[in-house]
């Protein structure tokens, strides 16, 4: 080895401390690269791969009934690679553990042979056999109620109860994410998917011969409005409710969502890592260069040129990057696998890709090298410029001048050592901005991240308890006249009921359209409350309809301008409706008109859909037992368990990664405080050796070092705050998808839990670095120059 | 220089008595017996000036002395406080309320100015003169809003020796005080020293490798091997201001 390579070696074990603070902090950008990149590709790679391996079909469509030879004609539609027809049909369960209703969608399986098109992937058991009562449960259901092969299950199949057998548990590419007509949220013990052999389906919904949902697969190269077209066109006049492509396709849409957002994470939050490392770098370096001006002279006398030296001194960057980098890797692919597995849990994927990328493992390695070749530049420019005979002299002594608090006359009353404090900080500010800065990045970290659990909070907040008044929402298996509501308000414990009616239907504006539910209330709901932008209320006008704010914006459309509404059931009315209001909503793409206007539309005046009620909570146990005995009520979801579910659907998605960034803030925070002691007390060791000579206790000289690290990170706190405020809103509006917008609310407490965080981060390597100047050596230090 | 050896006759309180000191260091496997006996006693307002070759012991003597190392063995007391078992917060209060340091390479505080240099130890101490009132004594008043950088070598000493005598200290104790400084300047520091010792009566010992400064102090002792050589008691001391090298 060459004696210049043992000496880099020696200096690294010098600053072993730091050199292993900066290493953690390259570790956790590399590490968070991989972990995110790995785990969405694996992710998308799966997914990709499940939807090819069970068929996910391209374009979707409902409609009333069709003979079963219109199958064969969408099969000739050009662009058609492979159909599949199904009847499928929303039933209430009876479920004696549960204490409120339950409903399904049943899917028609056919009585031989798998499907063409959206393949179930078994989990336990077997498909249904052929004449016997038996189904295929989900497996979010299956394992929410503790459902399994051999248990029974009561459906109310057209309103008649009917015992079925779960033959088997099954995944499905179609229902990824499982969401009751209605509902905001997943409830896997009051929503699940059952698949039924066909036979018993047509028998039960009278669709012998015929079916009600078709679903296509597209050629390759075959263009999805052609075939959305052709088949809208040929399945009007079966009552055809306007096909739709994967984009519309909820359980995909929400997937899509969920992936997006966790790229959004993996963009945004690894370069704060690594920028907080190439600064780390940037100052151990910067001090290291100073301590070895001798040296570095004693070198160039010799005949060591500028670019070995520079070499040398960038070769201790490269290697300690090189180690945080090799932790990196290895903590990114195992945390990137063990969070693949996390979400593929949660979106219950029947197998799981993971690779690691090389081309992630590149760039992540591309990226911390060249942080820390960008952070280490300055200082090692500035040690092979150093002339041989200036860096053989020591260094100018330091120039301190009269502080503005001096100047100010402020510091009359000021210690001696506060005194100091203050100098040094203003001797240096450009340090002192890193230190603080670098600190701010951890807060601005946490501030981001803790953001999340108060958005959550406020989404609960606005859409349960603002938006939506009422205690329940009571769904009908299907449309019902105004008296189904009347009999629901005798049940005991409802209050008041108002009717709702849910309406497919697809709005345009001039080339833009979107496929939606309208909802019907009425005018005078006293149940659901209306905001515009400025958070004024108002109600919901008798005439045209109001569209959520994000929905306005899809389509383009401002307060006053019409709006051409295509009712995608029944008679397929179209009507042209004036904008009455925007309405600011966080959740789906929502639409409100007076429910009579919208029954009018489908020329079926006065039905409903479901009924909003506001429930007696002493009494809702009872109303829920006697729900479930009500063969025309599908799905009951009340505030408390909608909050409850959206909560866990939270805090298993976007929530699973959030913890870990919390850990790595703390690290960025260890990091940066811990290497601005160290070289603080490595470049005043004689001072505070000094001190400790003149009769000042440890603690007072503690005081000299660690105060001045006080004052930055107090000074960081408020800016870390500031900038975390920034990047929560860049990441709100990053993470904002068509289906969902997430408030924009931080709570005091947030700032105060992040800055506790980086402050007990501070508190902790401050400690560490107390323990050095207890062992302070005053005798080694006052025998040498300066 | 006198060669007489002889008990001190300008002073008759002991302030310092040692007896069979000795300090070991270990780094290592490497042992090094820094000192390997030492008796000695000091007395009240003498100049006592500690000569020797580099690696006599002087220096850990008189750091054992000012309370910032422990002797390995042996007796060491000021007046009635034993500076062997004290802890360590006790011999921090007895640098802060007895000892004055005044070291070659001066230790300022680079921050602080002259005069807060020097309010840094009066901050501290119990009946500490005013900080200009002690830069006047070694004729440094007018410069006292000035930084270290901004100061001569000498200006920097005499900042060291105002710093150490704010406090009023019982003992001054300075290694290698003139160690970095040319004769002229090292003259001036010297005076500061001896005015000191004359007027407020300041137990002094000052180390040196200088033979010509020894002519300054009352007794001289000869540091050799961690021992004390010799003692030797200067029957007419040189002023300061004679002093050239």
């Amino acid at each position: 080895m060459r004696a210049l390579d043992r000496k880099l070696l020696r200096d690294l074990w010098h600053v072993k401390g730091q050199a292993a603070a900066i290493a953690a902090v390259i570790a956790c950008g590399v590490a968070i690269v991989i972990m995110t990149f790995g785990a969405m590709l694996s992710l998308r790679q799966t997914r990709d791969s499940y939807y090819e391996r069970y068929r996910f079909a391209d374009v979707f469509s409902q409609l009333r009934r069709a003979p079963l030879w219109v199958g064969a004609q969408v099969g000739e539609i050009s662009g058609v690679a492979a159909w599949q027809t199904r009847i499928t049909h929303y039933a209430a369960l009876d479920i004696p553990a549960l204490q409120r209703p339950a409903a399904a969608l049943l899917v028609s399986l056919p009585d031989r042979g798998e499907p063409r098109l959206d393949r179930i992937a078994l989990r336990s058991g077997r498909l249904p056999l052929r004449g016997r009562d038996e189904l295929v449960m989900s497996e979010n259901m299956a394992q929410a109620l503790g459902y399994g092969p051999g248990d029974k299950l009561a459906v109310l199949l057209n309103g008649r109860k009917r015992s079925f057998t779960v033959a088997g548990v099954a995944l499905s590419p179609e229902f990824v994410y499982v969401v009751a007509p209605g509902q905001l949220m997943q409830d896997d013990r009051t929503f699940g998917i059952l698949w039924v052999n066909r036979s018993i389906m047509e028998a039960a919904y009278d669709l012998v011969g015929a079916f009600n949902d078709v679903a296509v697969r597209l050629a390759p190269g075959a263009s999805e409005p052609d075939v959305i077209r052709r088949l809208d066109l040929l399945l009007a006049r079966y009552g055809g409710t306007a096909a739709y492509g994967r984009a519309d396709q909820i359980s995909n849409a929400y997937l899509d969502q969920e992936l997006e957002q966790l790229r959004t994470i993996a963009i945004v939050i690894p370069p704060i890592f690594l920028a907080v490392a190439a600064f780390l770098l940037h100052m151990v370096l910067s001090r290291l260069i100073d301590t070895e001006r001798e040296s570095i002279g004693l070198l160039k006398s010799f005949g060591y040129g500028n670019r070995e030296i520079g070499a040398h001194y960038l070769k201790f960057s490269l290697v300690v990057t090189a180690l945080g980098v090799a932790g990196g890797c290895v903590a990114g692919l195992s945390l990137g696998r063990w969070m693949t597995l996390l979400y593929q849990q949660h979106f219950r994927f029947p197998f799981l890709l993971y690779q690691a990328d090389p081309v992630v493992l590149a760039a992540a390695l591309a990226l911390a090298f060249a942080a820390a070749i960008a952070g280490a530049w300055a200082a090692v420019a500035r040690a092979a410029r150093l002339a041989p005979a200036a860096a053989m002299q020591p260094a100018a002594p330091t120039m301190y001048r009269r502080t503005l608090v001096d100047r100010l006359k402020l510091g009359r009353h000021l210690s001696m050592p506060t005194q100091m404090i203050l100098r040094h900080i203003e001797r240096w500010p450009l340090r002192a901005l890193g230190t603080s800065f670098g600190t701010a990045m951890a807060v601005m970290l946490l501030v981001t991240l803790f953001f999340f659990f108060d958005a959550i909070d406020a989404l609960v907040e606005r859409f349960y308890f603002q938006g939506n008044r009422q205690d329940a929402v009571i769904g009908l298996v299907e449309p019902r006249a105004q008296n189904a509501r009347f009999d629901l308000a005798r049940l005991p414990g409802i209050r008041a009921t108002e009717p709702v009616l849910e309406v497919p239907a697809r709005l345009s504006h001039g080339h833009l359209t979107q496929r939606l539910g309208v909802t019907g209330l009425r005018p005078d709901t006293a149940l659901r409350a209306f905001r515009d932008a400025s958070g004024r209320g108002f109600t919901l006008p008798a005439r045209g309809i109001v569209l959520s704010d994000k929905l306005a914006g899809l389509l383009d459309l401002r307060r006053g301008e019409r709006v051409e509404i295509e009712i995608l059931e029944g008679a397929r009315r179209r009507a042209e409706v004036p904008v009455a209001a925007i309405a600011s909503e966080d959740v789906g793409l929502t639409a409100y008109m007076d429910a009579r206007a919208l029954a009018r539309l489908t020329g079926e005046p006065g039905t409903l859909t479901a009924v909003q009620a506001l429930v007696d909570p002493a009494r809702e146990a009872e109303l829920m037992r006697r729900l479930k005995g009500v063969p025309a009520v599908a799905t009951v979801s009340t505030r408390a368990q909608a909050v409850t579910a959206l909560r866990e659907n939270m805090a298993k998605g976007m929530v699973i990664v959030i913890d870990f960034y919390i850990a790595l803030g703390a690290i960025i925070a260890f990091g940066v405080v811990y290497n601005a002691a160290r070289i603080s007390l490595s470049e005043r060791g004689r001072e505070l050796a000094s001190l400790r000579v003149l009769g000042f206790t440890k603690g007072e000289v503690a005081y000299v070092l660690l105060g001045e690290l006080a004052v930055l990170a107090l000074v960081a706190l408020p800016i870390g705050c500031v900038l975390g405020n920034g990047l929560a809103r860049l990441m709100r509006d990053a993470m904002e998808t068509k289906l969902f917008r997430i408030p924009f609310v931080l709570q005091p407490s947030t700032y105060g839990i992040a800055a506790g965080i980086v402050l007990a981060s501070a508190v902790l390597s401050a400690a560490a670095v107390a323990w050095r100047i207890h062992r302070l050596d005053m005798i080694a230090v006052l025998k040498t120059r300066e | 220089m006198s060669s007489a050896v002889q008990a001190p006759s300008r002073a008759s309180t002991v302030v310092f008595h040692i007896h069979a000191l000795a300090r070991t260091y270990r780094t290592g496997s490497v042992e090094v017996q820094a000192l390997r006996g030492v008796d000695l006693d000091i007395f009240k307002g003498e100049m006592l000036v500690l000569l020797g070759p580099s690696g006599s012991g002087k220096s850990t003597f008189l750091n054992i002395l000012g309370g910032v190392d422990r002797p390995s063995s042996g007796e060491a007391r000021f007046r009635d406080h034993d500076l062997v078992r004290m802890s360590d917060r006790e011999l921090t209060l007895y640098r802060r309320d007895h000892v004055g340091f005044v070291f070659q390479f001066y230790n300022l505080i680079p921050s602080l100015t002259a005069r807060e240099n020097v309010a840094l130890v009066t901050e501290i101490a119990a009946h500490p003169m005013q900080p200009e009132d002690a830069l006047a004594v070694v004729g440094l008043r007018e410069r006292m809003d000035h930084f270290p950088a901004e100061l001569s070598g000498g200006e920097q000493q005499r900042v060291a020796i105002a710093r150490a005598i704010a406090k009023r200290p019982e003992i001054l104790l300075c290694d290698e005080p003139t160690g970095a400084l040319d004769s002229p300047t090292g003259v001036i520091v010297l005076q500061a020293i001896e005015r000191i010792n004359a007027e407020l009566g300041t137990t002094s010992v000052i180390i040196t490798h200088n033979v010509a400064i020894a002519d300054m102090g009352h007794r001289v002792a000869s540091f050799a091997n961690g021992r004390v050589a010799q003692v030797l008691t200067n029957s007419e001391r040189r002023p300061a201001g004679e002093l050239r090298w």
